[in-house]
């Protein structure tokens, strides 16, 4: 599949000055990704190799191969016999390029049988559900039960060795386990949206499977072909060195393994040529499959990365912390190693007891920051400048062993699944007792106490049932206070929640916002809040920070944020949301932001909003220090000052600016109806 | 077990989406049979041209309605009508030649469009299904893009290369490229941020006013669904709570659920979201999952504050209460928020 050529994405902007642009193409042209791996290149170079000479072997073989050179017998490679030569005297090497056909062919057969029975199976199993499902894979257990090797050689005895039939048998045998793999995936990605969707659209049945479900089972079918097309040559080999295959003077490798094998103390360099050609084309094929797999699972074979770049600006940690903080972040930046900063110049500070909201839309780096307080920042990502004060120490600077004493001790996180938190293999009681041994040093029995204690705490009545369930017994509600009670277990004195309340319902959220109201009052505990929600936000946060590409562009209380944004983006936030005050009309359209956050290493120089702001001047794209705003926060936008009380207005995007003869061959003549939409 | 049916006023055309004591049943056996149905008696009217909203939580069977709407999922009993059409035992396949007009945009921008086919792939395919191909269907399918605010060499790209608002309104364009009447919106707004979310929102409604399109919104979000509907239906484990005009429902619930349910989505206010959180605290409203409800009587009984002997035994009908009807036997004592 490739991707046509894309007129550049400055074009496409000035082309469709009414429309959204869209991000430029990616050309994925080249090397297709599993060749980039060694093993994948190798492997299909080598393929390739096999496959070509042994086709071609009648047109370049320096011998026939049932030429005798009976005074070279056993003869070691030299110039006349490049490999040497056999017992009686003919040309390995012309002897090992003609047998190639046989086994590759043979093993390709046996491959395209078992996919010609076991994927159409599979397709029809996942889409017509439990019932035909059911009876498809009883038949298929029955074939796996099957001992094949004992029914080729049957088969052999019966029909004789006409190779192609017996491969192709094999095929038919091994078809069982492709339907079982294959069912699995084709299971999967019938679950898909685009599948129902294509479905609601009235396509048929085979087009569906063909064009919606196989293309992506297609990684999954390569990995398979190639793995069972290595094992069919094996079993070729395996017969034909038990005499089933290609008669003398007819070459194979199987038999000519065979008889290398009884010269193997005369003439040992024999068994080299044809042993080493089929080792490394079974291998061969492996090698592709993994190659396969691994552009399928999307691993990136990258070398681990270090937690943090040893090059860090620690310019800021000049100035001593506030004693009155807990915490203190201050011109915090975390980078992709070796790439772009996905946080940058971040600062701020938390007192003890009180709530501070990360808030912002996806993509902003609030999770990266919050992560950043534990370390716990992805593979390849690592902070790349600033501070992050924690009882005296540098957080950002401590080695990874005193890092891992402040986790669960000090500092501690829940978040957004629940479920991710929970080991699904463990008793809640299980998990909630460990680390309360290992936290608080308490015996079996006195950890059991805390534990149920612990989950009373978090609002749970019946704290011995929900103690004694696993994870897949607790509704999300129930499984998020669980995560909560875990995190509690170490007696943190920071709670990093990571959208604690986005991932349940909004009445189990509205009890979870009171349980962290209640665990802040009555234990003193500060928590770092990131939410998208602004609501919640309002609910809990004494303390805002709103973070917009990587930089807090506003910070302050609650209140003074969120009444009186003084930011555009804030401000645009705000009038996005659809949730009027009681007893104001809902708005015919809502506020909204054109155009989407710029991606990290394209932030533009200046303002990061200024593309998007309604209220965008030129003196927006230099660079400008942040303000002081709602007494102890900031607002980093130059205009502040002028902007004071304005509102971020709606604008239309979208339908309203269909260029007029496209609307016409959109939409047949079908006025709307005086009460379509009429109210609104 | 029919709840009456939640109708517009003053009826006089054939419903665009006609639902009639819809029940849906997961699994088969007696297990399946003993265990409350996904969706449970559930009726409602859609007029052309009309936005009906279908709020509730998870389990509540809100997507399972749309899902038997679309003929996506196996109806136990009831009837589905599409302009008086029945279609309740169609198969997706007849659909497709009787009633092009039903069409749907799904919540997840991301597994809803096939990465392996490019957009103008996608938009295209159901128009062959229609007979029209070739330059004809390229260009409704940039007129399509066009209607979404997409440039119309989009066309050309694949899925991964697009912002999950952008992925959303692809969505909408196939859904509209057929000219549909109809449009099931299965949480279409839920998997983005809130300016992507304003955008979308914005762009439903455009089109709902300029074509004439009835939809099915199915949302958990009091306040979105308020934004795009004319009338809201509240569903609790499968039953219809409360139906009525969209305003009268957000501002004046009548059902205890409603009110649990508005009085515990945040408003980004902080002085007013601490009067609501301390009015919804006080309420005394149940915890989610307490206790299983009865099977005899209201579906809420757990969680409710004003809940009576009454609530256990007797399942309570829809019947009006103000502007809307509620299904509730103590709906004159519901507080008012």
């Amino acid at each position: 599949m490739s991707v046509l050529p894309l007129p550049d994405a400055d074009t496409i902007a000035a082309e469709a000055a009414p429309t959204e642009p869209v991000p430029p193409a990616q050309r994925r042209r080249g090397v297709p990704g599993f060749l980039r791996r060694p093993g994948g290149a190798l492997g299909a170079a080598w393929l390739v190799v096999v496959v070509v000479a042994s086709f071609t072997a009648p047109l370049w073989r320096p011998y026939a191969v049932d030429e005798q050179d009976l005074d070279h017998r056993l003869a070691l490679p030299s110039g006349a016999h490049l490999l040497g030569t056999d017992p009686t005297g003919r040309d390995v090497l012309s002897r090992i390029a003609t047998a190639g056909a046989e086994p590759l062919l043979s093993a390709a057969l046996t491959v395209l049988v078992a996919f010609a029975i076991g994927l159409p199976l599979a397709l029809i199993a996942a889409e017509r559900g439990k019932r035909v499902e059911q009876v498809i894979s009883r038949v298929t257990e029955v074939f796996l039960a099957l001992p094949s090797t004992i029914i080729l050689l049957a088969l052999i005895g019966v029909i004789g060795s006409r190779m192609y039939i017996v491969m192709a048998a094999l095929g038919v045998l091994i078809s069982a386990a492709v339907y079982r793999v294959m069912l699995g995936v084709a299971q999967s990605v019938r679950q898909r949206l685009y599948v129902d969707a294509a479905r609601v659209n009235g396509l048929g049945s085979l087009r569906v499977n063909v064009v919606h479900v196989l293309p992506s089972m297609a990684t999954v079918i390569a990995v398979q072909a190639a793995q069972l097309f290595g094992i069919g040559l094996l079993i070729n080999a395996g017969l034909a060195f038990l005499g089933f295959g290609p008669s003398e003077p007819q070459p194979s490798w199987g038999f000519m393994i065979q008889d290398a094998s009884k010269h193997i103390y005369d003439d040992p360099w024999l068994l080299v040529p044809t042993g080493l050609v089929l080792a490394l084309t079974v291998v061969a094929a492996n090698e592709l499959a993994d190659a396969l797999a691994g552009k399928a699972a999307g691993r990136d074979e990258r070398p681990r990365a270090r937690r943090r770049a040893p090059l860090r600006t620690a310019a800021a940690a000049a100035a001593p912390a506030d004693p009155a903080n807990v915490l203190e972040v201050r011109d915090l930046s975390v980078s992709v190693d070796g790439g772009p900063q996905l946080v940058s110049g971040v600062s701020f500070a938390l007192r003890p007891g009180r709530v501070l909201g990360l808030v912002g839309e996806s993509g902003c780096g609030k999770t990266m920051t919050a992560r950043s307080l534990l370390g716990l920042l992805p593979d390849g990502v690592s902070v790349s400048g600033g501070v992050i004060l924690w009882q005296g120490r540098d957080l950002a600077d401590l080695p990874e062993k005193e890092l891992n004493a402040v986790r669960g001790r000090e500092i501690a996180m829940i978040s957004q699944e629940p479920m991710v938190a929970l080991d699904p293999m463990f008793s809640v009681e299980y998990q909630l007792v460990q680390p309360i041994r290992r936290f608080r040093g308490a015996g079996r029995g006195e950890a059991r106490r805390i534990a149920a204690e612990l989950l009373r705490n978090v609002g749970i009545v019946d704290a011995e049932r929900v103690l004694a369930s696993h994870p897949h017994q607790l509704s999300g509600g129930m499984a998020q206070r669980v995560a909560i009670a875990l995190a509690l277990t170490g007696e943190p004195k920071l709670l990093v929640a990571d959208e604690p309340t986005t991932a349940l319902d909004v009445t189990v959220q509205a009890e979870i916002l009171s349980l962290l109201r209640a665990l802040v009052r009555d234990t003193g505990l500060s928590v770092v809040v990131v939410s998208h929600d602004l609501g919640v936000v309002a609910d809990i946060c004494d303390d805002v920070a709103v973070m917009y590409a990587g930089a807090v562009v506003e910070s302050g209380t609650a209140a003074g944020v969120l009444d009186e944004p003084a930011h555009p983006y804030a401000m645009a936030l705000l009038a996005a949301n659809p949730h009027v005050p009681a007893g104001e009309p809902v708005p015919v359209r809502l506020a909204s932001i054109a155009g989407t956050v710029p991606p990290p290493g394209s932030w533009p120089t200046g303002c990061r909003f200024a593309g998007r702001c309604q209220f965008a001047q030129q003196q927006c794209t230099t660079p400008f220090p942040a303000l002081p705003a709602h007494g102890d926060g900031t607002v980093l936008c130059i205009r502040a000052a002028e902007l004071s009380g304005a509102r971020w207005g709606a604008v239309a995007v979208g339908a309203e600016t269909v260029p007029a003869p496209a609307a016409s061959t959109l939409t047949p003549p079908t006025p709307p109806l005086p009460t379509a939409g009429a109210s609104r | 077990m029919t709840a009456a049916a939640v109708s517009p006023p003053a009826q006089t055309t054939t419903p665009a989406l006609e639902v009639r004591d819809l029940v849906v049943r997961y699994g088969s056996g007696r297990k399946a049979r003993n265990a409350a149905p996904a969706v449970d008696g559930v009726s409602f009217d859609i007029a052309p041209g009309e936005t009906l909203g279908l709020v509730g939580e998870s389990g509540s069977g809100k997507s399972t309605i749309g899902k038997a709407v679309l003929g996506l999922q196996k109806v136990t009993a009831g009837t589905v009508r599409l302009h008086g059409q029945d279609v309740t035992a169609m198969s997706l396949k007849q659909r497709s030649r009787t009633v092009a007009d039903l069409r749907v945009v799904f919540q997840d921008p991301y597994s809803s469009l096939n990465p392996a086919r490019t957009i103008g792939q996608t938009l295209v395919e159901p128009l062959r299904l229609l007979g029209v191909r070739g330059p004809d269907a390229a260009q409704r399918a940039r007129a399509a893009l066009a209607s979404v605010g997409l440039p119309p060499d989009a066309a050309d790209r694949y899925p991964a290369q697009f912002s999950g608002g952008q992925r959303q309104r692809i969505a909408i364009a196939r859904a509209l490229v057929c000219d549909p009447k109809v449009v099931v919106l299965d949480e279409p707004v839920s998997a983005l941020d809130l300016s992507t979310q304003a955008t979308v929102l914005n762009l439903l409604a455009d089109l709902r006013d300029q074509r004439g399109l009835s939809f099915l919104f199915i949302a958990h979000d009091l306040g979105v669904v308020r934004f795009l509907s004319q009338r809201t239906v509240v569903l609790y484990r499968g039953q219809v709570m409360e139906a009525g005009p969209a305003d009268a429902v957000g501002e004046q619930p009548r059902h205890p659920y409603t009110v649990a349910l508005t009085a515990a989505a945040p408003v980004p206010r902080p002085a007013e979201q601490a009067a609501r959180r301390a009015a919804r605290e006080s309420a005394g409203f149940g915890t989610a999952g307490a206790a299983a409800p009865s099977a005899t009587g209201c579906p809420f009984v757990p969680r409710c504050p004003l809940a009576t002997d009454v609530c256990v035994q007797q399942r309570p009908p829809l019947r009006p209460v103000g502007d809307s009807r509620a299904a509730c036997h103590h709906a004159d004592r519901v507080p008012s928020l």
